[in-house]
């Protein structure tokens, strides 16, 4: 679960930078990259809230 | 006098939990302080700065060189002035100002501190009103508005400023769980937002980078009746606007966690994250905004919904834990008043604040002044720490007397204030001959009262 939760926020992570350099190389529209941007966000918050802390935190 | 120590008493009662120096056990390795410094300076703040410096006309030169000295002297600060003495007292600044200063300046001391926390979380809700105004079409404050442009604007500021309120009245410890987890993705925000509008500036390779950024974001030329920034302007504004923290000594408080004066480095991260590549993307948005320094629509424009919600969060969750350490810290002067009665209080006069976009405006003024009222008290941490041994003077003598207001450090703080508010300069430039003076002082006044007054205040004892 905790490998799965973590691949998930990296993927978060990726879908909210990754997009802005496609539009900035012009290979991707804005608002694609603001749809993305909002999914990454989502999927963030999600995964890095069910994500286990370590005991000592 | 009975009221005086009645509040000293009270304050001494709501950090009494941290009375005693850290325990070895608690203490936490430099990973732990990397990610605070990353977290504590990537704030909705961030979004407005870089447009300031933007509008007073910075060249790319001066607004990179002053930025990398700049943040470089403040880590500087954080490892070799805050991070030895919090190490070897392993002390908060409270309790370790209450043995120089005595406790009836350490709650002056706090009292001034909650004011300013007050207006600092004020402008934090204005810059989340910017974001939540959006989708109502709210007219949007401009660089030279001081007073409120619109009744939209007065009501979003209201709920905004409610919303604070209530959830620092309740606590604020899962909205500091909330901010940890959002760091991360807030700094991606930022660079996404500002990369996805270098097409609208013409940015069409890499090599043209720095042509945009001479031409068209850093132009040299200030905005209309904004007076033109220097290199000199970023470098110190850089270097001081955590002057509180550092030079003004208050992150004792944290890094007397830390097992090695070295940690102190790590607020590399929070300069160089925080108030370096925000404040470049910042900019960048600004510029693409034609000049918009209002942090909901540039970050909008530059990376849609998530730049509003990075916008809200941002400056929501600075805003909560500032607007609750200032209820702590009003409440030894409210006697007999619940926390959340304090709080609503403060959330009142922070509210009432936030109205007046003046706040989020002049932001660079406040933080410099936040910082400028808090510094000499750092030095004279200092002085006391480092100097006084070497003149054969005793360290903490207010704890050592018993004396209640330590007169040298009351006159090295109000005495380089004084100083420093006669000298012909901007306000980014006078805390560091501030600091010169209050240490100066604060020695020759301890020489004084040890060496030549020792007699007579025994007697008062």
């Amino acid at each position: 679960m905790k490998t799965v939760l973590g691949l998930a926020a990296l993927i978060s992570l990726l879908l909210t930078i990754v997009p802005s350099i496609l539009v900035a190389m012009g290979l991707l529209s804005w608002q694609t990259h603001a749809t993305l941007m909002t999914i990454g966000m989502i999927t963030w918050f999600v995964t890095a809230t069910l994500y286990p802390q370590s005991s000592k935190t | 006098m009975e009221t005086t120590t009645s509040i000293s008493q009270k304050l001494d009662a709501l950090y009494e939990y941290d009375r005693e120096p850290v325990h070895e056990k608690s203490l936490h390795g430099i990973g732990k302080f990397f990610g605070i410094y990353a977290g504590e300076h990537i704030a909705g703040t961030e979004y407005v700065i870089g447009p300031l410096f933007v509008s007073h006309g910075v060249t790319a030169s001066d607004f990179f060189l002053g930025l990398i000295v700049g943040n470089t002297l403040a880590v500087l600060c954080w490892a070799f002035v805050t991070a030895p003495i919090a190490v070897k007292t392993r002390l908060t600044l409270y309790w370790h100002l209450r043995k120089i200063a005595g406790p009836k300046l350490t709650v002056l001391y706090s009292i001034v501190n909650a004011v300013m926390f007050c207006f600092l979380a004020g402008s934090m809700i204005s810059v989340s009103a910017t974001a939540i105004g959006l989708p109502f079409d709210m007219k949007m404050p401009t660089l030279t508005d001081m007073l409120p442009n619109s009744v939209e604007w007065v009501i979003v500021v209201l709920l905004v400023g409610a919303a604070v309120t209530a959830l620092a009245i309740l606590g604020f410890e899962r909205i500091s769980r909330f901010s940890s987890i959002a760091s991360p993705w807030m700094v991606l925000v930022f660079i996404a937002g500002a990369i996805a509008v270098l097409p609208k500036l013409d940015v069409q390779s890499v090599g043209d980078l720095w042509k945009v950024a001479n031409e068209k974001i850093w132009t040299g030329v200030p905005f209309a009746g904004q007076t033109k920034f220097t290199f000199w302007h970023v470098m110190f504004f850089a270097w001081f606007c955590n002057l509180a923290m550092h030079i003004g000594m208050a992150d004792m408080s944290l890094l007397r966690f830390a097992k090695k004066w070295y940690y102190g480095f790590a607020s590399s991260t929070g300069m160089f994250l925080g108030h370096f590549v925000a404040w470049i993307s910042s900019s960048v948005l600004c510029a693409a905004a034609a000049g918009s320094v209002a942090p909901g629509p540039i970050a909008y424009m530059g990376a849609g919904i998530a730049g509003a919600v990075s916008v809200v969060i941002a400056g929501w969750t600075t805003a909560n834990p500032t607007l609750y350490r200032a209820g702590l810290a009003f409440q030894v002067v409210t006697p007999n008043w619940k926390r959340w009665k304090v709080t609503l209080v403060a959330g009142a006069v922070t509210t009432i604040a936030a109205i007046f976009p003046a706040i989020m405006m002049k932001l660079l003024d406040f933080v410099a002044l936040y910082g400028l009222l808090l510094m000499p008290i750092g030095a004279v941490i200092v002085a006391d720490y480092w100097f006084l041994p070497k003149l054969g003077l005793r360290q903490e003598y207010a704890a050592h007397r018993g004396i209640g207001l330590s007169w040298p450090a009351l006159i090295a703080w109000l005495g380089a204030l004084a100083v420093a508010f006669a000298t012909p300069y901007e306000i980014f430039f006078i805390a560091l001959p501030g600091w010169f003076v209050a240490v100066l002082l604060y020695i020759v006044f301890s020489y004084i009262q040890q060496k030549y007054l020792a007699p007579e205040e025994r007697r008062t004892l």
